[in-house]
């Protein structure tokens, strides 16, 4: 049995490999018996000849993600700000808007902004309105996250910026930039993963990023199976480094915990 | 080393957060006040502090709550009085960095910044605050973290040292720009007593070269043999003060020989 059961922090890697292995194996086995039962055989050819198009969805699905991060981080920053700011009206609008997109689902809200607020403010570019959707979704989060690092500052931190002589300003270049930067680094690139995987709801209002181009595709060649399991792997070729990155950060910033 | 205060006051909110405020320094701009609880409710850390004298070590002993603390944070700029004036070697204490950088002070625990290796960690205010060239900071870093045997820990960040170090690093950074007064708020309290030694060795070698310091302390053999003078607090108030020696062999006050008669309980 030892060979199942962790023992220490670090595995012996030919211990880890083959328990991997084995999962691998079982994995495998297991889907190819659902799908004889169903009777699908693979028929990936047709992918090469789409390359020009899944190409172009996979770009767009990136610019949305990048300028959405963007943005979402400033927005991020304005309302973790507001939230605890001395203007009531302020401080009320970031809770509403943070408590109003944490609780209600992004698809309502692609809907709800697409067709009343950018509809009324006539923005006709989609791209331009994928990116403010999802900035505003995802900016609610990373408001939560900036606000969360600034609470866990220890006061103690600050009292000897303090104590030591530096001015407001250098308290905050010195002492609470570069700390709150180290807390909340790990986290945002988190987010970033989530941010383009959310992306892909973006399909229903027909922006054409990699999951609407996916759609498009399997609705005429009906290679559902297919097309969803492909578009699974370009996910995660993006969503993988950014996930190892987040954990590299994470233990580069150790010290700050 | 001069310090005169004249009616020295400070009170808390009784919100529920004095003890905290008082720690912290953070005492006002709460957002999250309850303002409906008024503004009467005041509790009173210390009261009417009087006192004149050329110090050159000195120890605040009293019970947890008497009011050290508080008075350390604000003979070290961190905090306001809320009345009152104190003089510190003829500048007058103010919630301001530029009085600020003229002390050296040392917490508790914790005041290293946690982003910074020790090295940075003295270097950084150095350059910063004292204006001094990146290559005589070094040479200041490099001087103390030698002679007290702490330049293996120069690159470690201080999650990664021992309380000891810690609390040593930190007072190396407070004595390297050289400033007119040190000040120690229990720099002892949350050390094993192993580490209590290196510190309190550490202080006393500094002694050595005229610096004064002024130390909150529960380490009473310190206090007697390492300071000249002793200072009892009580309640927010200056009960005794007098040569170490004297104080502790003939407490005036019933509250002080009640306080060391309890320390001593269990001494071997």
């Amino acid at each position: 049995m030892g060979i199942f059961v962790s023992d220490t922090e670090k595995n012996h890697p030919l211990k880890a490999a083959f328990n991997l292995l084995l999962l691998c194996v079982a994995l495998v086995v297991l889907f190819w018996l659902a799908l004889s039962r169903i009777g699908v055989a693979f028929d990936f050819s047709f992918l090469p000849a789409l390359r020009g198009r899944l190409w172009a969805g996979f770009l767009m699905t990136v610019g949305l993600s990048l300028a959405s991060m963007v943005v979402s981080l400033f927005l991020g920053i304005v309302s973790a700000a507001a939230q605890s700011a001395r203007v009531l009206i302020l401080r009320y609008l970031a809770k509403l808007y943070v408590t109003f997109i944490r609780g209600t689902p992004l698809i309502m809200q692609i809907y709800l902004f697409f067709y009343i607020v950018g509809t009324a403010l006539g923005i006709e570019n989609r791209f331009v309105c994928g990116v403010l959707i999802l900035s505003i979704f995802e900016g609610a989060y990373i408001s939560e996250i900036i606000r969360g690092s600034l609470l866990s500052m220890d006061e103690t931190q600050l009292e000897a910026a303090k104590a030591v002589g530096f001015t407001r300003r250098q308290t905050v270049s010195l002492v609470i930039l570069p700390q709150l930067v180290a807390r909340t680094l790990p986290a945002l690139t988190g987010q970033f993963a989530s941010i383009i995987k959310d992306s892909s709801l973006l399909s229903v209002i027909a922006v054409i990023e990699l999951t609407q181009t996916m759609r498009e595709i399997s609705a005429v060649n009906f290679k559902l199976f297919e097309c969803y399991l492909f578009l699974g792997v370009l996910y995660l070729l993006l969503t993988l480094p950014v996930s190892l990155m987040s954990k590299q950060l994470e233990r580069r910033f150790a010290f700050a915990s | 080393m001069r310090l005169e205060m004249r009616g020295l006051w400070k009170t808390f909110d009784l919100s529920g957060r004095a003890g905290r405020a008082g720690r912290s320094g953070h005492s006002g701009a709460d957002p999250d006040y309850d303002y409906s609880r008024g503004h009467d409710q005041k509790t009173y850390v210390l009261r009417d502090i009087n006192f004149d004298d050329d110090i050159k070590t000195l120890a605040l002993i009293g019970r947890s709550g008497c009011g050290k603390s508080t008075l350390l944070r604000i003979l070290g700029g961190l905090i306001p009085a809320s009345g009152g004036t104190a003089v510190v070697d003829g500048h007058r204490a103010v919630d301001h960095e530029n009085y600020r950088k003229k002390i050296g002070f040392v917490f508790q625990q914790g005041g290293l910044f946690s982003h910074l290796s020790a090295w940075e960690n003295i270097t950084l205010p150095l350059i910063k605050v004292h204006g001094f060239a990146g290559e005589r900071a070094r040479a200041r870093a490099h001087e103390l973290l030698e002679r007290f045997g702490l330049i293996q820990e120069a690159d470690k960040k201080p999650s990664q040292l021992s309380g000891g170090q810690k609390q040593r690093i930190a007072i190396a950074r407070a004595v390297a720009p050289k400033p007119g007064m040190l000040l120690l708020d229990e720099p002892t309290s949350a050390l094993d007593p192993e580490y209590t030694t290196e510190v309190l060795n550490m202080i006393r070698e500094l002694k050595k070269e005229n610096l004064s310091f002024i130390i909150a302390t529960h380490e009473m053999g310190f206090a007697l043999h390492a300071c000249e003078k002793v200072a009892f607090l009580c309640e927010g108030r200056i009960m005794e003060y007098g040569a170490s020696k004297e104080v502790f062999a003939k407490p005036a006050t019933a509250a002080l020989a009640e306080f060391l008669s309890k320390l001593l309980e269990w001494k071997v």
